[in-house]
């Protein structure tokens, strides 16, 4: 087991490491730059722009600093005793690495002045609270209605259930998001219609509603699949057979078979989580992540693009790996 | 009363030969006779009675069911399956024709603005100009006066289309990657998979979005066309997955060890002998990825990255609507419902399609 988390943290690093590359590729292939949508700027003024940020740099040395951040050295000017910057002999400023225990993600070109790793700081609680609401929303309520539609299988509360598991799975959230503001904003004035509101408050609510509709209906429809092949099981019915009371085996028996799915689930839910915040922030208007990555992409702000992806990725790639030890705590059958 | 029938006549008397010239005669070998039953299991348990009804025509002979005569007939008893194929197919041939038929009857296309100035505003479903009742605008007009229900059928076209032709880029990738993995096997198989295990890990849809933003076609064609690879290229994982399983299971029976033994290159063993046969499980994920793609469709184009005016789809329609949601609620509506119906009945369809074409993998 020990070794199975060492080998798959050792994997991940190589693994992010070509996403990064892969993504920064991408910047860098598309024709443009940055600073392209300011019209007309003179030609010297570009030159120090592009002095700037480095990119009169030959594209390893760029490349390589992206990468060295990452490990946490930072790319700072040298300052002298007086905390003053020191200019080199050919006017710029001289620059030094400085390692940190965490990665640095560098400064924002859109948002100047802010270094990513500030605006990752604070957005990320919204994103947090969204996402983990959606999560816990979507698996209580999933989890029951599955077991009970395959407790009950071919009943009239199983096929009503499926069919909103159906309906779930096929709204677009970015269809049902403006549906809830119509209904419960804009004819019942029950609740606000957009804007973040902190953690407790009903400002929330149709954001996390609309998230979790799809992991809602991916996990009931899961669920109940999952129970019914192991209702079926040998080892269902030597329980039964043993003597076990319906609810030691509903509860220690099917549940445990029936959850794996789900929990395999988990996975790719947290990637859905993420690009169905970035459309949710959007509907209702909530500083999050999402919101900030999609200006992001549009605006060609390559740091704050690629600490978003950095982090992500290494928030999937962490929470696969807990995916699978997860799982086998659950199956005794799964040995590592 | 007289029986009159003539009586049976009698049976020949069995006569035992006076004597055995050669001592005694072997015992004749057991044969099963008429009437009598052979046991076997239940479910095998043909006597010849049943065998020469059959070889007389006096019951229906017994037609060969092929698998895809076996698989319709149980789709057709699946009423979901059934409500969802007719819709699909009746938005598919609306919305090819019905834009045609608008321009050809009402004389505006989907994005016809109008002339008069009177007329460039959102009007609410059935109304014309003055409030009046009016058959011109059955879902009413964006904020520029466009026909909404012409801008949900092109845009039914244009998401049709991608989740088509996407559907079909991930196939030919999935499908030509994971024959190869299965067939091919060992190392190579293993460094494939992994290959694959990797890609499933990454957020691909934030590649797909960096991809899209910043290579950002100039033309509205060219933004489609890679909207296309995009989409197709990061939907083709589970496909690949799917065909290996299928390969490895096949590649060891008789017909591609005889392909082998006459000299077929891997190649043609791959694609000629072996993915035909994984058609079905293909067919079936097939069905279930073009509404997951066209869901990723319109969520691009929802966030203003798929596709780029004057085309419209369904997500960017939606995205138009909502900005004037608290006004004009029909503009996103319109757009909205059609797309979650459309996605119902594909859903459904792709369900009753996996039933019918492989009752084992009954899941989800």
């Amino acid at each position: 087991m020990l070794r199975f988390i060492i080998r798959r943290l050792l994997i991940m690093i190589p693994t992010v490491l070509i996403i990064i590359t892969l993504t920064w590729g991408l910047i860098r292939l598309a024709p443009g730059n940055f600073y392209d949508s300011e019209k007309n700027i003179p030609e010297a003024i570009v030159k120090n722009i592009r002095a700037k940020y480095g990119l009169d740099q030959p594209w390893y040395v760029q490349y390589g600093r992206v990468i060295v951040r990452l490990f946490g050295f930072q790319y700072i000017p040298v300052r002298d005793e007086n905390g003053k910057e020191v200019v080199g002999s050919n006017g710029q400023l001289v620059m030094k690495y400085e390692w940190h225990p965490y990665p640095d993600f560098g400064d924002s070109l859109k948002y100047e002045g802010q270094s990513v790793n500030r605006i990752l700081a604070t957005t990320l609680p919204v994103s947090i609270t969204l996402g983990l609401l959606a999560y816990i929303l979507a698996m209580i309520v999933g989890l029951i209605t599955g077991t009970f539609a395959a407790l009950k299988q071919n009943s009239k509360f199983d096929y009503a259930s499926m069919a909103f598991a159906m309906l779930g799975i096929s709204v677009p959230n970015f269809v049902l998001g403006p549906l809830l503001v119509l209904i419960f904003s804009l004819t019942l004035y029950w609740l606000p219609p957009a804007r973040w509101g902190g953690f407790p408050s009903w400002n929330l609510l149709m954001p996390v509603l609309t998230l979790s509709a799809l992991y809602m209906a991916y996990i009931a429809r899961l669920t109940r699949s999952g129970m019914l092949e192991v209702l079926r099981a040998d080892y269902v019915r030597t329980a039964r057979a043993k003597g076990l009371s319906e609810k030691q085996v509903i509860f220690r028996h099917v549940m445990r078979g029936g959850l794996l799915p789900v929990i395999s689930f988990s996975g790719p839910a947290l990637a859905y989580l993420i690009t169905g915040t970035v459309v949710v922030e959007q509907i209702f208007a909530l500083p999050g992540l999402g919101n900030f990555f999609l200006n992001a992409n549009l605006s060609r702000d390559e740091p704050l693009i690629i600490g978003i992806v950095a982090f992500l990725s290494l928030a999937i790639l962490v929470f696969n790996l807990l995916v699978d030890i997860a799982y086998a705590f659950i199956d005794p059958r799964i040995r590592y | 009363m007289k029986d009159d029938r003539p009586s049976n006549p009698p049976e020949p008397a069995k006569t035992e030969p006076a004597f055995t010239p050669l001592g005694t005669p072997p015992e004749p070998p057991v044969r099963s006779r008429e009437g009598d039953i052979i046991h076997t299991s239940p479910e095998l348990a043909v006597g010849e009675g049943d065998v020469r009804t059959a070889e007389r025509g006096i019951q229906e002979p017994l037609a060969g069911t092929s698998l895809w005569k076996d698989a319709w007939r149980r789709l057709r008893k699946n009423k979901l399956a059934v409500f969802g194929m007719i819709v699909v197919v009746i938005v598919a041939l609306v919305s090819i024709i019905g834009p045609y038929i608008i321009e050809w009857t009402a004389g505006f296309s989907y994005d016809t603005i109008p002339r008069d100035v009177e007329k460039i505003r959102a009007l609410p479903p059935f109304r014309d100009v003055n409030g009046n009742f009016s058959w011109l605008h059955p879902m009413g007009t964006d904020t520029q006066g466009r026909d909404i229900l012409s801008r949900v059928l092109m845009g039914g076209q244009i998401s049709l289309m991608v989740g088509l032709i996407s559907t079909f880029v991930s196939l030919i990738i999935g499908v030509a990657f994971g024959a190869t993995a299965g067939y091919v096997g060992g190392k190579v198989d293993n460094v494939m998979m992994r290959f694959v295990d990797i890609l499933y890990a990454l957020p691909y849809m934030m590649i797909v979005i960096v991809l899209l933003a910043v290579f950002g076609a100039e033309t509205a064609l060219g933004q489609l066309i890679l909207l296309f690879v995009a989409l197709g290229a990061v939907s083709w994982l589970t496909m690949a997955r799917i065909v290996r399983g299928q390969v490895i299971s096949l590649k060891n029976q008789e017909f591609v060890l005889a392909a082998r033994a006459t000299g077929v290159s891997t190649s043609k063993i791959i694609f000629r002998h072996l993915v035909p046969n994984t058609l079905g499980p293909v067919i079936v994920y097939a069905t279930l990825t073009i509404p997951q793609v066209m869901l990723q469709e319109a969520f691009l184009s929802f966030l203003g990255l798929g596709v780029r005016p004057p085309h419209a789809s369904w997500g960017s329609l939606a995205a138009d609507g909502i900005q004037n949601i608290a006004i004009f609620p029909w503009q996103i509506i319109f757009p909205g419902v059609t797309m979650a119906l459309t996605l119902f009945s594909l859903n459904f369809l792709g369900d009753g399609l996996r039933d019918a074409l492989d009752p084992q993998m009954r899941k989800t």
